[in-house]
């Protein structure tokens, strides 16, 4: 990049491991393992030769089930989150690190230890994106079961979030000082000393792990909630959103950036990362026509079925997915035909949300399984990679997103052909990164040092007995 | 011939800068470097390269202390740690054959979380993982989680006290594991196209485990890892140990005196073990013993004096200290085999000179003898233990 050229707002690039959903095609002749490291080594490297932010892997502690079976239809089995990230540490030089933890089936100081341990053993690329599922479903594979009422998932996320920090901040970095000569390994006998009370935690104690590169991992937010978007401007570094479209962007990213001055934060301080898909092709004719067979792959009929099930929370198996919407309203009420599912409470109203997927099926003259492919998870961005390019860097520069968590739908080699085609785009734009410039992933994501004391999250006593 | 008869097994217990709590203070050691990745990269490739079975990592969920019953606030020893199981995920790619055994504390933390870190670790490390559980008994360490208290430690009661409860829940968090590596079949992946279906359900179990300290439903998220079941060790000092290790575990570390007393520990491992309804199976006991080698014996001596005078006494050890040459270790070690034991876990007293010490002195004179492998001949833990990969609990015969 030329000196006189004019800085451009940067994009940001993560790249999403495939999830278990219907977003994967596992049934694509070029659809790789799922589980086997070595997918995990290509898919990392390609990223990180790509000179992206970060990698991203989400996370859901128990199988999805719909009608009190595992869900079979798409890819099923993960690895462990945190492991997987430091054996990831270990091929890659880089690219950040970053994994999605629950607050609710977790405690504080195991987590703190092990993203601590993981920033270490990573010289300073973790991440944590903190959510906070809370269900009963979940909770039968943790020793407290379903313990957390819905409506204390921020309460405990937040609380959970200043614990660790608390933990984080317990080692001011100069206190290991191993002289062999004088025998003084530690500087300060109280190295570590923390004590939290809150509602949800009595700590205390020393924390084990000694201060990493970032101090903090950098904290990821996706929950959409009015809490949601409120924990997010309190405590997080960036947001992975759903909201996907330029106007619906703009919208949020002015909601979101708005609320950070009451925290004392500024807008750069938290990004805004929405999920996006992509399919390219050598003319937009050609990506629109790849992107509708992959539609098509990602909804067969019966997943069309099983899609209707989740908004009209009745068994519909006997469904023709190629006949119309059922006549029958949805069941209004408590959801039992899906468990395990974040999206299953998108649904804020299934009647009303009933009636327009009808009203669209009219108006177009759809089947089941066609709705279902046109109002669940269409690609974000469609084309060739130059318009795919131009698309990513408008929403960039005119405050839809600050950049993007980039959903390949094939494993490993999903990303490659992005890397390879539309990232130069970029680069040749002055958009995005020819190099990295800096080693850790605060570095990368143009944050500042680690946020200020958590002692300045209300409701959270936490003292570190040395600073007091 | 790459693997004799009745090899010897050796496993080298790594923890900061070597066992020695002065050993930090040594001109070799690193101590500035405990928390970075390439010094575990370090130590894990030298063991590899003397073709160790397997190496584990000490963790602990507190600090350090010079006290195992309560906290101290020493500021002349090493204090501080990484994540054990993290460690070990972290070497686990750029090393291709030694086994990676972290320890796991199964007091507090949850069993569902710890089968799949481990069912990872095995992936990465394309089937080399076990894990070493421990128990804590600590009011100091119950009060890092908040959730239980317990009264003052008191490790030594006669009747084993608290520590049998604990040691109770270690053996339910131990079978919950194992249950939820197996809680998929290794076929049940199936990717059938014709019916659009990427599992069989059916061959995904619910392990529905219910016990004093935790319920779980299951089945993991994760398939069930390369080695099916990755191996299990426990380190025992006494009775309920011995049970745990009898009940739960692939692999045994023990701490006798001399070669009579590992075979009165043995004959109590096996005791457990039969009264668990596990004596066909084979669990391998391996004695701990803390060593400080030097091809030149008064060389190892002097280092050893000069170390305890750091520390200000003579060093003590729940296992056998041992110093001397690399020949001399040799001897031990095969007398211990005589004993009946498996082999040995060594500790080194300092990192890295005394596990180069083994893994250049100590191996060469073994494989002399025609006791120890010239080249790695599995590639997996269990291949190198000689453990068979075991069929899963919930496949139909
Ligand atoms: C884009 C996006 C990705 C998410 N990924 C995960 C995930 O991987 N695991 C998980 O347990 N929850 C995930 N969630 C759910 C939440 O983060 C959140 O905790 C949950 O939706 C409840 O919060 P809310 O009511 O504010 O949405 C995700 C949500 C969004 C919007």
């Amino acid at each position: 990049m030329t000196t006189t050229q004019k800085q451009k707002k940067q994009i940001h690039l993560a790249a999403h491991f495939p999830g278990v959903n219907n977003t994967t095609v596992w049934s694509d002749p070029a659809a790789g393992s799922h589980i086997d490291f070595e997918s995990f080594v290509r898919f990392a490297q390609t990223a990180e030769r790509a000179k992206f932010d970060f990698l991203f892997l989400a996370e859901g502690l128990r199988l999805r089930e719909q009608n009190g079976q595992i869900y079979d239809l798409d890819v099923v089995g993960r690895p462990d989150t945190l492991t997987v990230l430091a054996a990831i540490a270990g091929v890659t030089e880089r690219l950040g690190l970053a994994g999605t933890i629950n607050s609710t089936f977790n405690e504080p100081y195991e987590i703190a230890r092990q993203f601590a341990s993981l920033d270490h053993l990573s010289d300073g690329r973790a991440a944590w994106n903190v959510v906070t599922s809370w269900d009963e479903f979940t909770g039968e594979n943790f020793r407290r079961g379903g313990f957390l009422p819905k409506e204390k998932r921020y309460l405990r996320a937040k609380e959970f979030l200043a614990a660790t920090w608390a933990l984080f901040d317990s080692w001011r970095g100069d206190e290991i000082v191993a002289d062999k000569e004088s025998g003084v390994f530690l500087a300060d006998p109280d190295a570590g000393r923390f004590d939290v009370t809150s509602d949800q935690f009595d700590i205390h104690g020393r924390f084990s792990v000694p201060r990493s590169p970032q101090t903090r991992p950098v904290i990821l937010q996706a929950g959409d909630s009015e809490e949601g978007r409120e924990f997010a401007a309190s405590s997080a570094d960036a947001i992975f959103t759903r909201h996907g479209t330029l106007d619906a962007g703009r919208a949020f990213y002015a909601d979101v950036k708005g609320r950070l001055a009451r925290y004392g934060r500024s807008p750069a301080d938290l990004l805004i990362l929405p999920a996006a898909t992509f399919v390219l092709g050598d003319t937009d004719a050609e990506a629109q026509e790849k992107a509708d067979a992959v539609r098509h792959q990602q909804v067969s009929g019966q997943t069309a079925i099983k899609f209707l099930e989740q908004l009209w929370n009745r068994d519909l198996s006997d469904h023709d997915p190629d006949g119309p919407l059922p006549a029958v309203d949805p069941l209004v009420g408590e959801h039992t035909i899906a468990r395990g599912r974040a999206s299953v409470r998108m649904y804020t109203d299934p009647v009303a949300t009933a009636r327009q997927w009808r009203e669209l099926a009219e108006a177009k003259q759809l089947s089941t399984r066609e709705l279902i492919i046109e109002v669940t998870g269409r690609q974000s961005f469609i084309g060739t990679a130059a318009k795919v390019a131009d698309a990513l860097d408008e929403f960039v520069q005119t405050d839809a997103s600050d950049g993007f968590v980039l959903v390949p739908h094939i494993t490993p080699g999903g990303l490659d052909e992005f890397a390879d085609t539309v990232v130069p785009l970029l680069q040749e734009r002055g958009s995005f990164r020819t190099e990295y410039e800096g080693t850790t992933l605060r570095e990368h994501l143009g944050l500042g040092d680690a946020r200020p004391p958590a002692d300045a999250i209300p409701g959270v006593d936490t003292v570190r007995g040395a600073q007091t | 011939m790459s693997a004799p008869h009745n090899p010897v097994h050796l496993a080298v217990a790594l923890d900061g800068a070597g066992w020695h709590p002065a050993a930090w203070r040594e001109p070799a050691a690193r101590p500035t470097e405990l928390f970075s990745a390439r010094y575990w990269t370090d130590l894990a490739q030298e063991a590899e390269r003397g073709l160790l079975d397997l190496l584990t990592i000490e963790d602990t969920l507190g600090l350090q202390s010079s006290n195992p019953r309560r906290p101290d606030d020493r500021t002349d020893q090493v204090r501080g740690r990484l994540d054990a199981v993290l460690i070990a995920c972290r070497v686990a790619p750029v090393t291709s054959h030694i086994g990676l055994v972290p320890t796991a504390v199964a007091t507090h933390t949850e069993p569902f979380h710890a089968s799949k870190a481990i069912a990872t670790l095995d992936y990465a490390s394309t089937g080399r993982a076990g894990v070493r559980i421990r128990v804590s008994g600590r009011e100091d360490e119950a009060a890092l989680f908040g959730r239980r208290t317990f009264g003052a430690f008191e490790p030594d009661a006669a009747d084993g006290g608290a520590l049998t409860a604990l040691f109770d829940e270690a053996a339910d968090y131990v079978e919950v594991v194992r249950r939820l590596w197996d809680s998929w079949e290794d076929d049940a992946e199936i990717r059938d196209a014709a019916t659009g279906r990427f599992v069989d359900r059916e061959k995904l179990h619910y392990i529905d485990f219910e016990g004093a300290e935790f319920s779980v439903r299951g089945p993991s998220i994760t398939p069930r890892p390369p080695q099916g079941q990755p191996i299990v060790a426990a380190l025992a000092h006494r009775d309920v140990a011995y049970r745990l290790v009898g009940r739960s575990a692939d692999l045994g570390f023990v701490t006798p005196a001399d070669a009579a007393d590992a075979r009165a520990i043995l004959a109590e491992v096996r005791v457990e073990q039969a009264a668990a309804g596990r004596a066909e199976e084979t669990v391998h006991v391996l004695g701990d013993v803390v060593v400080f080698l030097d091809a030149d014996a008064s060389a190892a001596a002097e280092r050893k004096a000069r170390l305890d005078a750091l520390l200000g006494r003579e060093l003590v050890s729940d296992a056998t200290v041992f110093v001397g040459t690399p020949a001399e270790l040799a001897d031990l070690v095969l007398e211990w085999r005589e004993a009946g034991l498996a082999g040995v876990r060594l500790r080194p007293g300092g990192l890295p000179h005394d596990l180069e010490q083994i893994t250049r002195g100590l191996v060469p004179e073994l494989q002399r003898r025609g006791a120890f492998r010239t080249a790695y001949e599995a590639d997996t833990l269990r291949g190198l233990l000689g453990l068979a990969r075991p069929a899963n609990r919930y496949a139909a015969a």
